[in-house]
């Protein structure tokens, strides 16, 4: 029998995948082996067309990878999918702009068949894990863009996945607004134990946030460095401005360089 | 407020060049009528006569007006057929033809809506569907109402169906196409991602359409039914026309055509316009509450 408790949540091996298209093949994804732990904060990090977010939506299902093996929780993604393994957070918020904030958190367990009591009762525990819970019968467009991303990481916590993918989230936002996400997400993980995976551009997003940093490089898509983070668990905002963060951030822009160093 | 004043004034400046027109349109009638009388016209008296012809080329306005107001209020309140003396709407009444043209309309409208509807829903979910029917629903809209109208109407005749329906069907054939293009646009509105985020739910089809295509279709369904309702009292009218039907819109253009009635034709065409742009408010007023209720106050 598996040991469940070190059995990886997410694990690929040799992963492939090419893009057919009018110019020729595209090579997303080039012998892609990475183990992702119950509870880790995986950051992918590289420049654009380096695979990353094409890894993330391997692991959801939404891509198909034309070689090797990848399973979550011991499926595969597919199946995974199908049990609801994960929420996904796109790096447009997408709420839809006739539900209100709640019915927005509500949509997927509407979707999910779950009770209408327990969708009410989820639907507060959520808003109020992302500090909206005064905001839940607003429409989107009342909100600002850091206050509806919020409210789409709540949609993807409510039907209490243990796996949480987020896809260049806080992309589209101002380097406050995302500070301040940031540490909340921090909170977030802490509180919740989940197990995230989060492409970025960001270098300093990916250190601050990471127990593990994948350094991913373009043409062919692929892994350069695997950065397992000394950091503690508790992070205040100025350990950015600790040795070992500089440090790391250090190592994860040679990496990135390495890999343009090939074209 | 701020806007009626451009309105007003665009209304009036139609009405200054409509009896501008008059005159000249009228005056050759005037003036052969004075001529035959052996009588002088004066430069007033000529344009008063051009105001008040009883078959002039151009009626003016105010004849057009009093028309309407004889032939549905005063009709229906004193007419001996009105309403007021015998509890029915008089046939000599616009009321009267207008509700035949209505209720033609409203029925063709509601099928022609329903129909094109269910064709979007099936374009965006079928792709033989979506390669075979558009061309199709485009060739129907390039055939000339006026020569398909009087077959559809003889061929139902044929198999005993007359009346309201064979109407209903023309308004169908013209009011189905607008909802068509506009359904197929607004279902299709959800970008990638959105339909992404329903596969990460692992939603069904009926899911996806009921939770997400559809909302997404609501203001582009309200944009299309406008279009529809308009075109489908076009065919409710035009199918009048090759029939001689008694009653109706069109039968009312058709006969003061044949006895030269133009005070007639034109109330009845304002009648048409007035009827339009009413069904076009009513559904503009049912868009804006419900978008409203949807949290989209466009």
């Amino acid at each position: 029998m598996r040991d469940t408790v070190t059995a990886p949540v997410i694990s690929a091996r040799g992963l492939n995948l090419t893009f057919q298209t009018n110019d020729g093949p595209v090579h997303a994804l080039k012998d892609v082996s990475l183990d992702i732990a119950k509870g880790e904060f995986v950051s992918f990090i590289g420049p654009s067309g380096c695979g990353k977010t094409t890894f993330l939506r391997v692991i959801a299902d939404l891509e198909q990878p034309t070689g090797g093996e990848i399973t979550v929780n011991g499926m595969s993604p597919d199946a995974a999918r199908k049990s609801r393994a994960y929420g996904y957070v796109f790096q447009a918020a997408g709420l839809y702009p006739w539900r209100t904030i709640a019915g927005n958190v509500k949509l997927p367990l509407e979707i999910m068949g779950f009770s209408h009591a327990e969708q009410q009762a989820r639907v507060e525990k959520v808003l109020e894990l992302v500090e909206l819970s005064g905001f839940a019968r607003k429409f989107p467009w009342q909100l600002s863009g850091g206050m509806q991303q919020r409210a789409s990481i709540a949609r993807a916590l409510a039907f209490d996945a243990d796996i949480l993918l987020m896809d260049e989230p806080f992309g589209a936002l101002d380097e406050i607004v995302r500070d301040r996400l940031n540490e909340q997400l921090l909170e977030l993980w802490a509180r919740t134990e989940k197990t995230i995976g989060f492409v970025t551009h960001s270098i300093p997003e990916a250190v601050y946030l990471s127990t593990k940093i994948v350094v991913m490089s373009p043409r062919p898509g692929r892994i350069t460095d695997i950065i397992d983070s000394p950091l503690p668990r508790e992070r205040p905002l100025d350990i950015r401005d600790s040795p070992e963060f500089i440090k790391i951030a250090h190592r994860v822009r040679e990496g990135l360089r390495a890999g343009h160093l090939d074209d | 407020m701020r806007n009626i004043i451009p309105v007003l004034a665009v209304t009036a400046a139609l009405i200054a060049l409509w009896y501008a027109a008059v005159v000249p349109m009228n005056a050759q009638w005037a003036q052969d009528q004075a001529r035959r009388a052996g009588t002088d016209l004066t430069l007033p008296a000529l344009i008063a006569d051009t105001m008040s012809q009883q078959r002039p080329r151009l009626p003016a306005p105010h004849q057009v007006a009093q028309e309407l107001w004889n032939s549905t209020v005063v009709e229906e309140m004193t007419g001996r057929r009105g309403f007021m003396n015998t509890g029915s709407l008089s046939n000599r009444s616009l009321v009267y033809h207008g509700w035949v043209t209505l209720s033609a309309t409203l029925l063709g409208f509601a099928i022609g809506s329903g129909l094109g509807i269910a064709l979007a829903v099936g374009i965006v979910h079928n792709r033989a569907m979506d390669a075979s029917v558009m061309p199709w629903a485009i060739a129907s809209q390039t055939i000339p109402i006026l020569a398909i109208a009087p077959m559809i109407i003889v061929v139902l005749n044929a198999i005993g169906i007359t009346g309201l329906i064979p109407k209903a069907i023309i308004s169908t054939y013209l009011s189905f196409f607008p909802v068509v293009v506009g359904m197929v646009k607004g279902l299709r509105a959800p970008d990638a991602m959105q339909l992404d985020l329903m596969k990460t739910y692992s939603a069904s089809g009926p899911q996806v359409f009921s939770k997400l295509r559809w909302p997404s279709a609501m203001p582009y369904l309200f944009a299309s039914l406008k279009v529809a309702i308009a075109a489908a009292l076009v065919g409710a009218i035009v199918a009048e026309l090759p029939t001689g039907a008694v009653a109706g819109l069109g039968a009312r253009l058709l006969s003061g055509s044949y006895y030269g009635q133009t005070v007639q034709i034109w109330s009845a065409l304002f009648a048409a316009a007035i009827l339009a742009a009413s069904m076009v408010a009513l559904i503009g007023v049912i868009q804006r509450a419900t978008l409203r209720r949807m949290g989209m106050a466009a």
